[in-house]
């Protein structure tokens, strides 16, 4: 599994904005750093297929071999978590999971307890989200996002509204869940790019500093 | 389907605007071969012109319009400036649904009934305070001057911009607008109007225009509460249009025309004033006044005519109800000397009816035009397009007979589906500003979540953004079935008499002064919105009671 | 507009039901025949809850009788249905009309009569038509000069009286003069509907019969009078209490029941109605004190009838023409003339009734605030229908407009 971002290049009003050629590996995390406004969230925006129409793409999207480029964000197999866990707020915890996994997988509910127990849930599908804590939600929007078997993982600034005990706790676990999969990891935190242990670069490919 | 929805919409508000403005300007102009008339000519403006209550009746529209507008608008605005941000406010808020919904003729039948000289409020005082045994022989309702019938605009129009005005606080930024301008000392109110006005009043000027036409050219509040000698320009160019003498169309066309010429023309007065008091407004806002000694003063100014309207409407409501069920009640009897459902009684196969065809035509509009606004909004026109106003501005007298001239050319008059479809002109409008905020408030990422997901437009459509914005849904429907109930004139003239509602029954008994009557068609009148914004209300609570985390409003 | 005529000449022949063959008052058993199932639309005035009543249960009657179906279109305004047929025509609708029987006279039943806008004649062949006495009240073949000649069946008979409190008001004035002289001394007390109301130009013919010497040329044309000088002392009069009546004539109530809703209110002391009976009838239902009287002008008062026309494009003219028979099924009379009903006169003749049906009317009281047949005095003849309008006109000019 790989995926490889071929002379992508984002132009925002003609002016260039991103532009990246490389290859992420099954497992391996790539961090893109820099400042806000620096064209990171529109970096993962383009890889899920959600440009606003601002920005114009060049370039392909390759992921396990097959062009992504032209797909609709719901057939890209791409999972995606940004800083807020975004968890429906009409679905139960359950609910939640069960809208991640696809409908035609066996024995679902066992699977969805699984990932409750994973997330150290175990027990509560029923709950409604907003009564969990934050760290619990992130560990459930996770959770939803790999139930859904994605072929990559995209972060947003996943752990920034995590207060610091949480903060590695959460990198750890997602890092561990995430085991496998090519990831790309959008930060302005030092520490996350540390813990990620991966190459880190800006968005115009040039290692970060 | 959802393609089509933006176009679907855009010919639904124009069409019928352009027919009917055809079927109004042509006949205007002596062309109308179906009456003799098949060369243009100026006859109908001249015989117009000639009739003796003109300058009175043009000079009443714009006054009373005009006074109605600046008075609802300074009210609103001194209210949010004063209130924003206090429980207080949140308490009025929280009532300007129940106010919204309710039909403008039962909110003017209830102070009609509150006024007038045999009214509630001359009764409180007498005989003790004024020593009236008898109604004294005032003229209130009904005033030359219009004044009976400005109040009566105000009180429905000021909840209206309430609901406007708060919608736009949110893009405007406006807490920590005023933040900034309350530590540089600034006084509440004049930092609002420094700070937050110029940013709110750009958003909330296009439902501002609508009440400006709705109120030079409404039809059934004047024809309860404005002046009779003559009536305003809009009920006398109905008489005209409905008078049996056919020759007279001409001239009622002439006098419509006139009637959308002199809303242009007040759109146009109110545009140039804008650019004058903006002018001068940024002059005054970066001339450093505080303005901190105003707050008190004008907190209770602001105060009074909200407690007003809301005394106006309760007290009105209550009038009416009680009414309803009086027997012998003479002045200055504070209570009805004995109470009887006899009226009900009366009226209940005709009530049961009337309200069924009314309800099933609220309802069926509210959910299509639910469905092409969810439609249009999906389609990507984020921003609501201008024409959606389109039938607010015009005038309804002045396309509405135009209109029904070509629904009886096609045979349409009359039917069940044409009363349904005029509606819908009306009610889509008011569906899609209900909706289009929330719509737009809505966090895109849970769609791009979802989609990440694996769920493809349809899915995230129904299974995420509609369950998210189910209260925003439940309410923009009980906006829309509130404005269906509320229509007068569409109903009289497109029904052609064969479809009834509560409001054409309502309005048609007005005239008979029968104040048992008039209340219980009127109470059935408010009740009817009510009651489903109650529901709407309480439904999505109830489906979401155990999702503490879905009060997107 | 020639695209739009083709356009709507295409639709109609798709919205036209295929016509009807028309109906012949002659053949009664065929009437009958066609009727059943057909669904009636009466548009009738519907501002009083008692006529409202009333004609719910000819509806009942009409369908447990003869199986047609009676949908009551209320009106503000008789001439809204007027207008109604007139724009049909004017459409090309020639059949498949909106409007099935108008209850109508006056102006409304003049203009529709000359423009041919109505069915018939079909009144005189009715079967009930026999019963109507037009012996002892002839004026019901003329409709304000206008000989109806079967175009309307007459059911109800109409005699303007004024109305008082005889609490407050223990001698009203039984004259225009009188009436003159009253609201001089009672400032405030006393209006009447703003014309061109019918009851408000109602009470302007009745002042121009109390001014005139002779009041015979109102029963001509008003073209072919001296239109101006009849009606000088006319505006004298009206000029002489306008100050003084409710108001200071500055606003005027809408028509008849706002009239009475004032009456009731205590607002004026003085209303007046076509119906004789309205008082009694709203003494009973509460709506106005039980000392409330009525009376006449000793010069005599207005008297007209109501008629039940059908239009010629009327689509049900079948179930119309039974409609208009059952009105006149004694019956049905006798439940109008009852004042806790209606209190409508009956048009029927007694001495022309069966035994059992002459019983249903001898048995009615007559109310408290009713006035016998005997003290009713003289019915004035309703003035040529040209009066009504220019009066009306001429008043809306005069005082109508003037701010």
């Amino acid at each position: 599994m790989s995926l490889r971002l071929d002379d992508l290049r984002i132009l925002r009003d003609g002016a260039p904005m991103v532009s990246l050629d490389l290859t992420v590996a099954a497992g391996e995390v790539l961090t893109i750093m820099g400042p806000s406004g620096c064209g990171k969230s529109t970096l993962l925006a383009a890889i899920v297929g959600a440009l606003p129409p601002a920005f114009t793409l060049s370039g392909r999207i390759w992921l396990d071999g097959r062009d992504v480029t032209h797909l609709p964000t719901h057939r890209r197999q791409m999972g995606l978590l940004f800083q807020d866990d975004i968890l429906f707020p009409h679905l139960s915890v359950a609910g939640n999971l069960g809208f991640g996994l696809s409908r035609d997988t066996p024995d679902r509910a066992a699977r969805i307890e699984d990932a409750l127990g994973k997330a150290g849930l175990g027990g509560m599908g029923t709950r409604d989200p907003a009564t969990l804590s934050g760290g619990q939600r992130a560990r459930v929007a996770l959770m939803r996002t790999l139930l859904s078997a994605p072929r990559a993982l995209l972060l947003d600034e996943p752990f920034s509204k995590l207060d610091a005990a949480l903060r590695d706790q959460m990198r750890a676990f997602t890092f561990e869940q995430a085991k496998g999969l090519p990831t790309i990891l959008v930060t302005h935190d030092q520490d996350d790019a540390k813990a990620a242990q991966g190459p880190i670069l800006t968005v115009t490919g040039a290692p970060a500093a | 389907m959802i393609r089509a929805a933006p176009g679907l919409v855009v010919a639904l508000m124009a069409l019928p605007v352009a027919a009917g403005l055809a079927g109004v300007v042509l006949p205007a102009f002596g062309y109308f071969p179906a009456l003799g008339g098949t060369a243009f000519a100026l006859a109908p403006w001249r015989a117009l012109l000639d009739w003796p209550g003109i300058g009175a009746s043009v000079r009443l529209s714009l006054v009373t319009g005009l006074a109605a507008t600046i008075l609802s608008l300074a009210i609103t605005l001194l209210i949010v400036a004063a209130w924003q941000g206090t429980r207080s406010f949140r308490v009025v808020t929280s009532l300007l649904a129940p106010l919204l919904s309710l039909p403008h003729a039962a909110a003017a039948f209830g102070l009609a009934f509150l006024i007038a000289p045999s009214g509630w409020f001359a009764r409180a005082i007498s005989p003790w305070a004024t020593g009236w045994q008898r109604p004294p022989d005032l003229l209130i309702v009904n005033d030359p001057s219009g004044l009976a019938l400005i109040a009566g605009l105000v009180m429905k129009e000021v909840p209206f911009l309430l609901l406007m005005t708060l919608a736009a606080l949110g893009q405007a930024d406006s807490a920590r607008r005023m933040a900034v301008a309350r530590s540089l000392g600034y006084g509440r109110v004049t930092g609002w109007v420094k700070t937050v006005l110029p940013a709110v009043y750009t958003q909330i000027r296009l439902p501002v225009f609508a009440v400006l036409a709705y109120s030079m050219s409404v039809v059934d509040v004047a024809l309860i509460l404005g002046p009779t000698r003559p009536p305003t320009l809009a009920v006398q160019v109905l008489d005209w249009m409905t008078a049996p003498d056919l020759s007279l169309r001409f001239m009622a066309s002439a006098g419509a025309l006139l009637q959308l010429l002199l809303v242009l023309a007040a759109l146009g007065a109110w545009l140039l004033a804008e650019r004058l008091i903006a002018a001068r407004g940024r002059i005054w806002a970066a001339g450093g006044g505080r303005g901190q000694a105003l707050d008190a003063p004008l907190r209770i100014a602001s105060a009074l005519p909200m407690a007003l309207i809301g005394l106006g409407v309760g007290a009105g409501l209550a009038g009416l109800a009680l009414w309803s069920v009086a027997g012998l009640w003479r002045f200055p009897d504070l209570l009805p000397q004995s109470f009887g459902w006899r009226v009900w009684a009366d009226q209940s196969a005709q009530l049961w009816r009337l309200a069924g065809t009314s309800a099933g035509l609220a309802a069926a509009s509210a959910l299509i035009a639910l469905g092409l606004t969810i439609g249009y909004l999906q389609a990507g026109a984020s921003r609501l397009l201008g024409i959606i106003y389109l039938p607010l501005l015009v005038p309804q007298i002045a396309f509405l007979p135009g209109l029904s001239a070509f629904a009886l050319w096609l045979g349409l008059d009359g039917s069940w589906g044409a009363v349904l479809a005029v509606h819908l002109v009306f009610v889509l409008p008011y569906v899609a500003l209900s909706l289009s905020d929330p719509w737009r408030a809505w966090d895109a990422r849970a769609g791009l979540t979802a989609a990440s997901l694996g769920a493809g437009p349809w899915r995230v459509l129904l299974t995420v953004r509609l369950p998210m914005l189910l209260r925003a849904l439940f309410i923009a429907f009980a906006v829309g079935f509130a404005t269906s109930i509320a229509q007068y004139l569409p109903t009289l003239l497109i029904g052609a008499g064969r479809v009834g509602t509560v409001t054409t029954e309502a309005v048609a008994l007005a005239a008979s002064g029968n104040r048992r009557l008039i209340g219980v068609w009127a109470v059935v009148q408010m009740a009817l919105p009510m009651l489903v914004f109650a529901l709407a209300l309480a439904a999505p609570a109830l489906v979401a009671r155990r999702r503490s985390g879905l009060k997107v409003t | 507009m020639r695209f739009l005529t083709c356009l709507a000449a295409s639709a109609l022949a798709f919205a036209m039901p295929a016509t009807a063959q028309t109906p012949d008052p002659a053949d009664w058993p065929a009437v009958l025949e066609q009727a059943r199932g057909q669904t009636v639309y009466w548009h009738a005035w519907g501002g009083d809850p008692r006529i409202n009543a009333f004609i719910a249960q000819v509806g009942a009657e009409l369908s447990e009788r003869h199986g047609v179906t009676l949908e009551h279109v209320r009106l503000a305004d008789t001439a809204d249905a007027v207008t109604r047929v007139v724009s049909e025509r004017a459409a090309g609708r020639d059949t498949g009309g909106a409007v099935d029987a108008i209850w109508i006279n006056g102006a409304n039943f003049a203009s529709m009569k000359d423009q041919g806008l109505l069915f018939g004649p079909f009144a005189e062949s009715l079967p009930n038509w026999p019963l109507v006495d037009t012996d002892a009240n002839p004026a019901i073949l003329i409709d304000f000069t206008l000989p109806v000649e079967g175009y309307g069946s007459p059911w109800a008979m109409f005699q303007m009286v004024f109305e008082y409190d005889s609490a407050t008001v223990p001698e009203p004035p039984r004259s225009l003069n009188a009436l003159r002289a009253w609201i001089a001394e009672n400032p405030g007390r006393f209006t009447y509907p703003q014309p061109p109301d019918f009851l408000g130009t109602s009470f302007l013919k009745q002042a121009l019969y109390g001014v005139l010497d002779d009041p015979s040329v109102l029963l001509q044309p008003s073209e072919t009078v001296d239109y101006d000088a009849v009606t000088a002392p006319l505006w004298a009069f009206l000029d002489e209490i306008t100050p003084n009546l409710w108001r200071s004539g500055r606003a005027y109530p809408a028509n008849e029941p706002a009239l009475g809703q004032l009456l009731a209110d205590g607002e004026v002391d003085i209303g007046f109605s076509f119906n004789p009976g309205r008082a009694s009838a709203a003494i009973a239902d509460g709506e106005l004190p039980d000392t409330v009287r009525t009376m006449v002008f000793d010069e005599g008062t207005l008297a007209n009838s109501s008629y039940l026309s059908i239009p010629y494009n009327a689509t049900n003219q079948a179930g119309a023409l039974v409609l208009a028979n059952l009105i006149l099924d004694p019956e049905i009379q006798a439940l109008a003339q009852d004042p806790a009903v209606l209190g409508f006169q009956t048009v029927l003749g007694m001495d022309r009734l069966a035994p059992e049906d002459r019983a249903r009317f001898d048995a009615l009281e007559l109310g408290i605030a009713t006035l016998a047949p005997d003290q009713m005095g003289t019915g004035l003849l309703e003035p040529h229908p040209s009066w009504m309008t220019r009066v009306a006109a001429d008043w809306t000019a005069r005082y109508g407009t003037a701010q």
